[in-house]
């Protein structure tokens, strides 16, 4: 995984709420057996004026020219600014992957649905909660934003707004460090846990 | 101290805890080939071998055709569909995991199967890389969903890292009107809580009502639970759920049954544990419903009306009103029961089970789907399900009736398959969600009951039961 220190971008601002997950990677790209490969499919609908499916040339469909991602102050951003509930619906993990996939890095919103959250710390994605009315000024505001995760810290406007994050992701984050690898230095303790468990609850073995 | 029932299955579980998490004992891993691939390729990447195979059980459904399946995986026509199934079949293999295969009798919607078979039980951790997953919960579990990276930690680890949740109890006391079912509850609790209302918690349904719904309608009503924003739905068990469960073939028996039975009745919550937020509802406030939008929490009474954004002070609401009639091509103030639809969809892991068949038939029996209909579709939850209904003559009851009877599987609930809407088309559909291009670009999904879905088929337009 990605480690993530600091980031300084520019941001797409997404202004509309209840995001959902099949909005952010639609159902057709879900059947690559891959991980990569899903940025240009990200926002699908939204972002071409065609109907896209698996195999097409992305980058000879119409592009719907008032999506927010396909203008061109955005090109490059790495920071999405979204509104409440944003990742809602399916567990897919195509939608952190297609984000990543994209270019985007951090994700900053009033709130984020709990399977999506978990997700992006998976994939080097750090999502930020800012109250609605921090989000109504960054926003407006359309220069560059520095996250540095360090400090938990977010610079816009010559403005600083700290955010909270779990110490363990945070630092899982900073390191880029693989979780399975970290588990199973429990491992003793995992099996130990089974012959325990197993003795009380024999049907489940 | 008294604990809730998710405080009782969370510390059962608990190998290791840290500060804000716990390193949580998995039970049961279902599997299906869309969120495995890439877990799959990951262990394989890092050479490392399933913690333990036999807590894994897996089965192919979101992408499976619901036609005519004679010559097997080599015969579907989508490659990319077909790939996904190869994959699923190889992996599981390569890995040594129990699958029930596409032609077998036992496949199905992954949430239909593991309760079926008793491959979930009561007092199980339940994990599958699907948010749907809360469905077992319903039989006193602890069941929900996670990505594709968790699967492959689960299969790696035989555990996962989790932050406690907050603990919810939503009670619906009384009995329920006339055609009002499990999924109007839950459709009825969403328009009320609001698709975030359960962020962060996990979800007790209890109450009168609750206990008095089957263990299919408290599936219908805990998988909707995701919908509300929690990952975990939960039901307590009673005897109902005892009664489920025996016999299942993976269920215990024996002297491990009666060991089983005495672990089970303690899986409720204690009289004064405490609840970090508790809804009360009372089941004589709701009807039926239909979604008019395009978020499960847009929903009304069927005899409701489209909302209107000029009527909503918060701006952001009204904009995400004005944005959903917009892609839904409703006008505000429209009567929902003057809505006319062009196809129906009775069956997801939402609506797919023996009752709900039972009571679309109900409504179908003797009628016939109205002339701009184009299509109605009836998928049985699995191939155990589809036996039980043609036994029962449900099939029959559904062909004289105009509807078509399709083989197992998630079908147009996420349209992966054949079975999908075309851009501008409205659905009636007994599924659990209506985001924008869910069942097909363009297209127009209503979230309804087998009950009003057989209805409005018959009214070519969203009605009450006649």
């Amino acid at each position: 995984m990605q480690a993530f220190k600091t980031l300084t971008s520019i941001a797409t601002p997404l202004d509309r709420a209840n995001v959902d997950t099949d909005a952010i990677i639609p159902k057709q790209f879900l059947k690559s057996i891959k991980r990569s490969g899903f940025g240009p499919n990200l926002f699908d609908e939204w972002r071409y004026l065609d109907h896209g499916e698996v195999g097409m040339d992305n980058s000879k469909r119409p592009l719907n020219p008032d999506f927010v991602l396909n203008k061109d102050e955005y090109q490059g951003a790495q920071i999405l600014l979204a509104r409440e509930n944003f990742g809602c619906g399916s567990s897919r993990e195509h939608a952190p992957w297609a984000l990543e996939d994209y270019g985007f890095r951090a994700i900053i919103a009033p709130s984020f649905a709990d399977i999506f959250y978990n997700n992006c710390f998976k994939n080097g994605i750090l999502p930020i909660v800012q109250s609605n009315d921090i989000l109504d000024e960054l926003f407006a505001f359309k220069g560059e934003i520095t996250i540095d995760l360090e400090s938990q810290n977010i610079h816009a406007n010559d403005k600083n707004y700290t955010f909270e994050v779990d110490a363990e992701r945070k630092r899982r984050l900073i390191n880029g460090l693989d979780d399975i690898g970290l588990t199973l230095q429990y491992q003793d303790e995992i099996k130990s846990f089974e012959q325990k468990y197993f003795q009380k609850y024999t049907w489940l073995n | 101290m008294p604990q809730t029932l998710y405080d009782k299955l969370m510390s059962a579980h608990v190998v290791r805890e840290e500060a804000n998490t716990a390193l949580i004992y998995i039970d049961r891993q279902l599997i299906h080939e869309v969120t495995s691939p890439q877990a799959f390729e990951g262990l394989e990447m890092a050479n490392r071998k399933p913690w333990r195979t036999q807590a894994s059980i897996a089965v192919p459904d979101h992408n499976v055709p619901t036609t005519e399946r004679s010559s097997g995986v080599s015969g579907i026509q989508d490659p990319i569909s077909k790939l996904q199934i190869e994959t699923l079949d190889k992996n599981c293999e390569t890995f040594g995991i129990n699958e029930i295969h596409m032609n077998d009798i036992r496949q199905g919607i992954v949430h239909v199967v593991g309760p079926e078979q008793g491959a979930t039980l009561p007092g199980m951790s339940i994990v599958c890389g699907d948010s749907h997953t809360s469905t077992h919960g319903a039989l006193g579990a602890l069941a929900f969903g996670i990505g594709t990276s968790e699967v492959e930690h689960v299969l790696a680890t035989g555990c996962l890292w989790q932050a406690k949740s907050k603990n919810l109890k939503i009670e619906v006391n009384g009995e329920l009107n006339a055609h009002v079912s499990a999924k109007d509850v839950a459709l009825y609790i969403i328009g009320q809580i609001g698709t975030a209302g359960g962020t962060g918690f996990a979800i007790e349904f209890a109450g009168t009502t609750i206990q008095n719904l089957s263990i299919e309608g408290r599936m219908t009503l805990c998988n909707m639970a995701i919908e509300a924003g929690a990952r975990v739905g939960m039901v307590a068990v009673d005897d109902k759920t005892i009664e489920y469960v025996k016999g299942r073939p993976m269920a215990p028996t024996g002297d491990e049954w009666d060991q089983a039975l005495s672990y089970w009745s303690t899986l409720h919550s204690d009289a004064g544990a405490h609840f970090d937020q508790v809804v009360s509802i009372d089941a004589q406030d709701i009807k039926s419903q239909v979604t008019w939008g395009t978020s499960p929490e847009m929903v009304i009474a069927v005899d409701g009306s489209t909302p209107d954004p000029t009527q909503e002070s918060d701006s952001v609401k009204a904009e995400g009103i004005r944005n959903a009639l917009d892609y839904i091509h409703l006008t505000a103030n429209t009567p929902i029961n003057t809505v006319t639809i062009d196809k129906v969809f009775i069956g997801s892991c939402t609506n797919s089970r023996i009752e709900d068949l039972r009571v679309a038939a109900a409504v179908a029996k003797g009628n016939h789907v109205a002339d701009n209909i184009k299509l109605a579709l009836v998928v049985p939850g699995s191939g155990l399900i589809k036996q039980q209904a043609e036994s029962e003559g449900l099939d029959k009851i559904f062909t004289d009736a105009g509807f078509e009877w399709r083989e197992a599987g998630c079908s147009m609930c996420l349209a992966m398959n054949a079975d999908k809407l075309e851009p501008g088309e409205r659905c009636a559909s007994t599924s659990n969600r209506n985001f924008e291009g869910r069942q097909g670009q363009g297209s127009f999904t209503h979230l309804v009951s087998p009950a009003i879905a057989a209805a409005s088929a018959i009214a070519g337009h969203f009605s009450e039961v006649k």
